[in-house]
C-alpha cells in the first residue's frame, strides 16, 4: 500500500510543479506593471487579440513602490509607467533600458510641451502617457471667495476644514512657491522658511488623506482640498459646487510615462504597447474613462466637449505657467521629510 | 490488594477503536523508536516557518538598519549607526514618547472599560458565559482594516451619529468627532479591548469565591473587598492584558491615519512613511528596531514583576 501511496505522491507532485511551470510564458505575454484603474478593459483587450499576446497586469499603489520592486529585480516586468521624478532616480540607479522611437512612430501625436522634459532629456527612456496637476479644490458652497494664490489657504475661517494629500514633496511645495522659490529647491535654508510659512496653514487642515481625498470634499465635511486633479475632477463629477483652480503664484504639474525596464523579457512587444497606446483613438478611450490630461494632442483632439472642458482635467493654458514637476532631489528628499514631519509634529 | 482486584472478573479492555493507519501515522510509529528525530519532525515545519518568515525578516531589518540610504533611495550596505543617531533628535523623540502616551492613555481606558465586563462575564452561569465571550471574540471575525472602516461611517459629518443626534435635535450642526485624537484612542481601544477583557476574565475565573466571602466574614465592605482580595488576585490578568494592549496600540499606524487623519505623527506612522514615502528603509529599519527592543524591554519588566509569559499567550 503505501509504495503505491509514495508513487502517487510523487505523481501528484510532479504534476503540480507541471502546472505552475505551464502557467508562465505559454504564448507572447506582456507584463504591465502600472496604477490601478488606468488602462478601460477594452483597450487591454484589443491589444491582446491584434498581437495575440497576453498581458498580465500588476499594480503598484506609488512610486516608491514600483521603484523598491524594480530594484528588488525589474527583469519581470515589460512596461512600467511611473511619474516624472521616478523616471528620473530609475535612471539614475540603471534600472531602464533605452526605448527605440523608431519603432514608436505614435510618439509624433504626443504635445511638445511634454517631450524633451528635464525628467528624460530627448526622451531616450520614456514615452509619456497622461499629466496632471496639484492644486486647490474647494466647495463653493462654503468658499465664497475663490481661492487665487496660496496665501488664501491660510484664511483662519478655514479652521479643521482642509483636506491635503500626505504628501510632504507637494505640502512642502506650498510653502516654497508662496514664497517665490522653485518647489525643487535643496536650500535648508529656503526649506526652513517654507516650514515656518505652513506653521499656520496646520490649524486649517482636517485631515491628511491620499488615498481618497475626495470623499470628504463630495459630503461637505471638508471645504477645501489640497489634491491632485483626478480626485478634483471626480469630485466634481459628484458635486456640482466643487470647483478646482491652480493658484496664480504656483501649483503641481505631473507626468506618467512608459517606460522598459533592464532585462524586459519581451522588448518587442513592449514597444509595440506603448505605440499602440499612443494611438489617437486607443488614448482617448483612455482619456474618456479616466479623468487625467492625455499628453497625447491627436487623442485630446477626440474627446468629447464635456470632458476635454472639464478645468481640473484640462486647466486652462494660463493657469499653468507657474506649475512645476516635482524633480528628484537626491539627498535634499531626506531634509523634505524631516521638515514635513516636523510640521506634523507640531514643531 | 492486588488479589481481590482479580477476583472481580472485569470485562477485558476493549481494544481502543483503530484508528485507520493515515501516512502521517504510519511515519510517526516508524520514528517511535528515534524520539529525537520525532521531535524534529513534528516541530521542524513550524520552526522553519518561523525562521523563515519571522526570524529571516528580523534579521535582515536589523543588517538594514546599519545600512544607508543613496541619493535615489537605494541601500547601501556600509556599516554605520547614523540612523540610531539620528533617532536621538529632539523630534524622534518626541515622536517617541507621544506613541508611549497614547499608548497609556489606551491601556488605561481599556482597563477601565475591559475590567469591569470581564469580571461580570466571568461571575455570569456558565451557559450565559460562553455567549458573552463569544460576543467578545466576534468582531475578530472581520478584518481590523474594514472595522476601522466601519467608525468613519459612524463618525464622519453626515455619518450615523451626527444624523441621529441633529434628528433628535440635540445639535444643529453636524459635531466634528472624525479626524480628532479622540476619534483615534476610541478606534485602537475599540480594537484592543478583547485583549483586555479575556486574560481578565481568565483570571476572575480563577478566582475562589470562598475567599470573598472570607472577607465579608472578616467585616470587610466591597470596598475593601474588592481592593484587598480581588484586585491583588486579579493581577496577573490585569497585567497581561495591560501589555497585550500596550504593545500593538504604539504600532496600529493606519487607525490613527484614518480615525485620526494622520495629524499627529506617531511611531508606527514615522516607519511606514520612512518605508512608503520617504524612501529611507535604513532609518525605517532602525525605528523598527527600537521599537521591537522597547517591546521586548516592555515583556522582560512584565516577567521580572512576576507575570507569566503563558499569559500572554
Amino acid at each position: 500500500m503505501s509504495k503505491k501511496r509514495f508513487v502517487a505522491a510523487i505523481l501528484l507532485s510532479v504534476l503540480a510543479l507541471a502546472s505552475l511551470v505551464g502557467c508562465s510564458g505559454s504564448k507572447n505575454q506582456l507584463k504591465l506593471f502600472s496604477w490601478d484603474s488606468y488602462y478601460p478593459e477594452e483597450v487591454l483587450k484589443a491589444f491582446e487579440e491584434e498581437f495575440d499576446a497576453k498581458i498580465v497586469y500588476d499594480k503598484y499603489p506609488s512610486n516608491e513602490d514600483a521603484i523598491a520592486k524594480l530594484r528588488a529585480g525589474g527583469g519581470q516586468y515589460d512596461i512600467v509607467v511611473p511619474s516624472t521624478y521616478a523616471v528620473q532616480m530609475m535612471i539614475k540607479e540603471g534600472l531602464l533600458q533605452p526605448i527605440d522611437l523608431a519603432k514608436i512612430p505614435n510618439i509624433k501625436n504626443i504635445e511638445p510641451e511634454f517631450m524633451n522634459q528635464k525628467h528624460d532629456p530627448g526622451n531616450k527612456y520614456s514615452a509619456p502617457y497622461m499629466w496632471g496637476t496639484y492644486g486647490i479644490a474647494y466647495n463653493a458652497k462654503y468658499v465664497k471667495k475663490a481661492p487665487e494664490k496660496w496665501a488664501d489657504l491660510l484664511n483662519p475661517e478655514y479652521k479643521g476644514r482642509i483636506v491635503a494629500v500626505d504628501d510632504g514633496r507637494e505640502v512642502m511645495g506650498i510653502g516654497l512657491q508662496a514664497l517665490g522659490y522653485s518647489r525643487n529647491v535643496t536650500d535648508p535654508a529656503k526649506l526652513k522658511e517654507a516650514q515656518e510659512w505652513l506653521k499656520p496653514l496646520m490649524p486649517n487642515i482636517k485631515a491628511w488623506d491620499s488615498d481618497n481625498p475626495k470623499a470628504m470634499l463630495i459630503s461637505g465635511d471638508a471645504w477645501l482640498g489640497l489634491i491632485w486633479n483626478g480626485d478634483g475632477a471626480l469630485a466634481m463629477n459628484e458635486n456640482p459646487d466643487i470647483r478646482y483652480v491652480l493658484p496664480k503664484d504656483g501649483g503641481g504639474l505631473w507626468m506618467d510615462s512608459f517606460v522598459v525596464p533592464k532585462g524586459a523579457p519581451n522588448l518587442e512587444l513592449a514597444h509595440k504597447f506603448i505605440d499602440f497606446m499612443l494611438r489617437p483613438e486607443i488614448g482617448a478611450k483612455a482619456g474618456v474613462a479616466y479623468p487625467y490630461g492625455m499628453a497625447n494632442a491627436e487623442a485630446k483632439k477626440l474627446l468629447p466637449e464635456k470632458v476635454r472642458n472639464n478645468a481640473a482635467s484640462y486647466p486652462p493654458k494660463e493657469s499653468l505657467k507657474k506649475a512645476e514637476y516635482v524633480e528628484d532631489l537626491g539627498d535634499a528628499a531626506a531634509l523634505f521629510d524631516k521638515a514635513f514631519t516636523e510640521l506634523k509634529a507640531g514643531k | 490488594m492486588a488479589a481481590p482486584l482479580r477476583r472481580v472478573s472485569a470485562p477485558p479492555p476493549e481494544p481502543p477503536a483503530p484508528i485507520t493507519p493515515g501516512p502521517i501515522r504510519y511515519l510517526l510509529d516508524l520514528l517511535r523508536p528515534r524520539p529525537a528525530l520525532r521531535k524534529w519532525l513534528m516541530a521542524g515545519p513550524v520552526g522553519l516557518w518561523l525562521l523563515l518568515f519571522q526570524g529571516v525578516p528580523l534579521v535582515l531589518i536589523l543588517v538594514m538598519s546599519f545600512a544607508s540610504r543613496t541619493g535615489t533611495g537605494a541601500i547601501k550596505y556600509d556599516f554605520t549607526v547614523d540612523n540610531y543617531v539620528r533617532f536621538a533628535e529632539p523630534l524622534y523623540l518626541s515622536i517617541l514618547v507621544k506613541s508611549i502616551a497614547v499608548a497609556l492613555g489606551v491601556t488605561l481606558i481599556a482597563l477601565l472599560v475591559g475590567y469591569p465586563l470581564a469580571y461580570f462575564i466571568a461571575t455570569q452561569p456558565p451557559e450565559k458565559r460562553t455567549l458573552w465571550l463569544f460576543l467578545v471574540i466576534v468582531p475578530f471575525w472581520t478584518s481590523m482594516l474594514i472595522r476601522t472602516y466601519g467608525w468613519i461611517f459612524l463618525l464622519r459629518g453626515n455619518g450615523l451619529i451626527n444624523n441621529v443626534l441633529m434628528g433628535l435635535g440635540l445639535t444643529d450642526q453636524p459635531l466634528n468627532l472624525l479626524h480628532t485624537q479622540g476619534a483615534a484612542m476610541l478606534g485602537l481601544v475599540y480594537m484592543l479591548l478583547p485583549f483586555m477583557v479575556l486574560p481578565i476574565y481568565t483570571s476572575v475565573e480563577k478566582l475562589d469565591g470562598s475567599l470573598i466571602r472570607a472577607a465579608y466574614d472578616l467585616g470587610a465592605r466591597p470596598v475593601r473587598t474588592f481592593f484587598s482580595v480581588v484586585m491583588p488576585l486579579t493581577m496577573p490578568g490585569v497585567a497581561a492584558g495591560s501589555v497585550l494592549v500596550m504593545i500593538p496600540s504604539i504600532g496600529l499606524f493606519y487607525v490613527a491615519d484614518l480615525l485620526g487623519g494622520a495629524k499627529t505623527v506617531l511611531i508606527g506612522n514615522l516607519i511606514q512613511n520612512q518605508f512608503r514615502q520617504a524612501n529611507d528603509w535604513p532609518f525605517g529599519s532602525a525605528v523598527s528596531v527600537i521599537l521591537a527592543a522597547l517591546t521586548m524591554v516592555l515583556i522582560f519588566l512584565y516577567v521580572r514583576s512576576g507575570g507569566k509569559e503563558e499569559d500572554l499567550l
